[in-house]
């Protein structure tokens, strides 16, 4: 497969929320095995930016293409089927539910699947759950532990184990490290290196520049819903980005 | 070896439960020690004739709780259901195809609630606190507040006929008992629900439709309190327009008092039928005690905050026992 184009291109994407313009003709794109930081203040426009990407709404104008070929999105499942995981925040997680039926919701493993009665597979949802886990480097001390008592850093690590596991092509990580420890946001760190190991991007979602800027190859920043820069880390410096982002 | 004692006592203590366990424990003890005829055969008896009336009822709204609605219209469609099924008959129509209908009548309510639940973007509370009031309205239009008349020669023995010192509702309890466990714990729509309780925007955000799952379990709560309506106007051979009243609040309790959470995302089969065992111990030890039934719902109230509180210090302590 050609994999010197892109995996994902935005093209002039705008999107009205009543009469405020989230996005004024953002063109985006990621690369393959390629970490894309997307920075900008709250209110930027990156959410809405990712929503539209991962099928929660569509753009009210632009085009988005997906290995080449031109994609329309009517739900975050058509996103999904093509390889695109999201991981949110504070929803990437049900905290009550076991990690494994955590990992397996809306694609569980069946024994017996006669449509409307699914039969779960659960035997082979622990095995595969477990190499799942093996794949991030996380000892938990069993799949049927509840996710409520992970550190917020495991649990990005189980949402990346998943993502892993059914062989996303891009994963789009939301605030990755808000809230978490330095011991821990490394760790997260690691874990978006990582999925670049394994041939899948990323797009690495922050206000914070520090946590970006070591595992990113490119930096996009937004600003009021315009792009306003867009830099091969090579080819830019802490300071200046700093710079752009603080300007009014 | 001592580990290993450890480690099991350990696996009890997480078991999600424990609480109701211990619960029911206490309850059959005490009232044992207050007057030990209430372990008699023929009081157990007496116990297990009218459970499956709460007991049904208790799994439907355990349902819907884990999917994070609530539903206080069953104690009405409780009603509503089984003099349909009677005024269906005395029309003239025949009995299989009336039941149906009144059964039929049951998910549509569930339906009702739902799609105004989640096409209005409302609290189920208020929705089914307004629909509680319609069907038990329509209930007194269509009586006039007066018991209908019970039709005679109608097959109630497929419910509620007696077998041995038992009666058929406990075997349709037993059987729906094990089928709402198999739908919550082992299939694809038992985790959906409990994603949809737990989290809905993670559960939409992993491609679990929501909406569509709350709507079933709607219909699954209404449609098993009609189907419990109709064991007991069986049982009782009557259908008085007051059946039922206040049912939302013991089948809620008997949820609850099993560990499942008003906020959704938590609960099980098994703990609610140890709730609505907990409730009818205590309505019935209560007789036995000779304590005047006005006590009834004392208890039951205490009992439910007691067991919130024991389940959430329980949850609190084997956290800690796990890390």
């Amino acid at each position: 497969m050609d994999r010197s184009g892109f995996l994902v291109e935005m093209k002039n994407i705008n999107k009205w929320f009543g009469g405020v313009c989230a996005l004024k003709n953002v063109n985006f794109s990621v690369g393959y095995d390629e970490i894309v930081g997307l920075l900008g203040d709250n209110g930027a426009g990156k959410s809405t930016l990712i929503k539209i990407l991962s099928g929660f709404y569509p753009p009210d104008e632009g085009s988005i293409f997906f290995e080449g070929k031109e994609q329309h999105f009517t739900s975050p499942r058509d996103a999904r089927n093509l390889g695109i995981e999201t991981i949110y925040q504070e929803a990437a997680m049900i905290p009550k539910m076991s990690i494994l039926r955590n990992i397996f919701v809306g694609r569980e493993l069946n024994k017996v699947n006669l449509g409307v009665v699914r039969y779960l597979d659960i035997p082979r949802m622990e095995v595969e759950s477990t190499r799942a886990l093996d794949g991030v480097d996380l000892r938990l001390r069993s799949p049927h532990a509840l996710v409520d008592e992970l550190s917020g850093g495991q649990r990005q690590g189980v949402a990346i184990a998943r993502a892993m596991y059914f062989k996303s092509k891009l994963v789009i990580l939301d605030e990755p490290t808000n809230n978490l420890s330095v011991k821990e946001s490394a760790k997260v760190l690691q874990f978006i290196r990582d999925l670049k190991s394994l041939g899948i991007s990323s797009i690495f979602i922050s206000h914070n520049l520090y946590h970006v800027y070591p595992v990113a190859d490119r930096i996009v920043v937004l600003s009021h819903g315009s792009k306003i820069g867009d830099f091969k880390k090579e080819e830019t410096s802490i300071e200046e980005i700093t710079k752009l982002m603080v300007l009014p | 070896m001592q580990n290993n004692i450890l480690n099991r006592v350990k696996r009890i203590l997480i078991l999600r439960e424990i609480s109701s366990f211990i619960m029911v424990f206490v309850v059959i003890l005490v009232f044992f020690i207050i007057s030990p005829l209430f372990l008699s055969k023929e009081n157990i008896g007496v116990i297990l004739e009218i459970i499956p009336e709460l007991g049904i009822v208790a799994l439907g709204v355990t349902m819907l709780l884990v999917s994070g609605e609530i539903d206080l219209s069953l104690g009405s469609v409780f009603c509503f259901c089984p003099i349909i099924l009677a005024s269906l008959i005395e029309k003239g129509m025949s009995f299989p195809l009336s039941f149906i209908i009144s059964l039929l009548l049951g998910i549509g309510i569930g339906y009702i609630n739902g799609f105004i639940t989640i096409t209005f973007a409302i609290p189920s509370f208020i929705t089914t606190l307004g629909t509680m009031l319609v069907w038990r309205g329509g209930v007194l239009l269509l009586t006039g507040g007066w018991p209908p008349f019970f039709p005679s020669g109608i097959p109630t023995w497929f419910l509620v006929g007696s077998v041995g010192i038992l009666r058929m509702s406990l075997f349709w309890y037993a059987g729906l008992t094990v089928l709402m466990w198999f739908i919550l714990e082992r299939t694809d729509f038992g985790n959906w629900m409990f994603s949809t309780g737990g989290n809905p925007v993670a559960a939409r955000a992993m491609g679990v439709d929501t909406g569509r799952v709350k709507m079933a379990c709607f219909m699954i709560c209404s449609l098993l309190a009609g189907f419990a309506g109709i064991i007991q106007s069986f049982r009782l051979e009557a259908t008085l327009p007051s059946m039922g009243t206040g049912l939302e609040m013991d089948a809620i309790a008997a949820s609850v008092i099993g560990g499942t959470s008003l906020a959704g995302g938590m609960g099980t089969v098994i703990g609610t039928t140890i709730g609505s065992f907990v409730i009818r111990f205590i309505d019935n030890g209560l007789v036995m005690a000779r304590a005047p039934s006005y006590w009834f719902r004392v208890f039951i109230g205490i009992v439910t905050i007691f067991a919130v509180i024991f389940n959430t210090y329980l949850r609190e302590r084997t956290k800690r026992f796990r890390c």
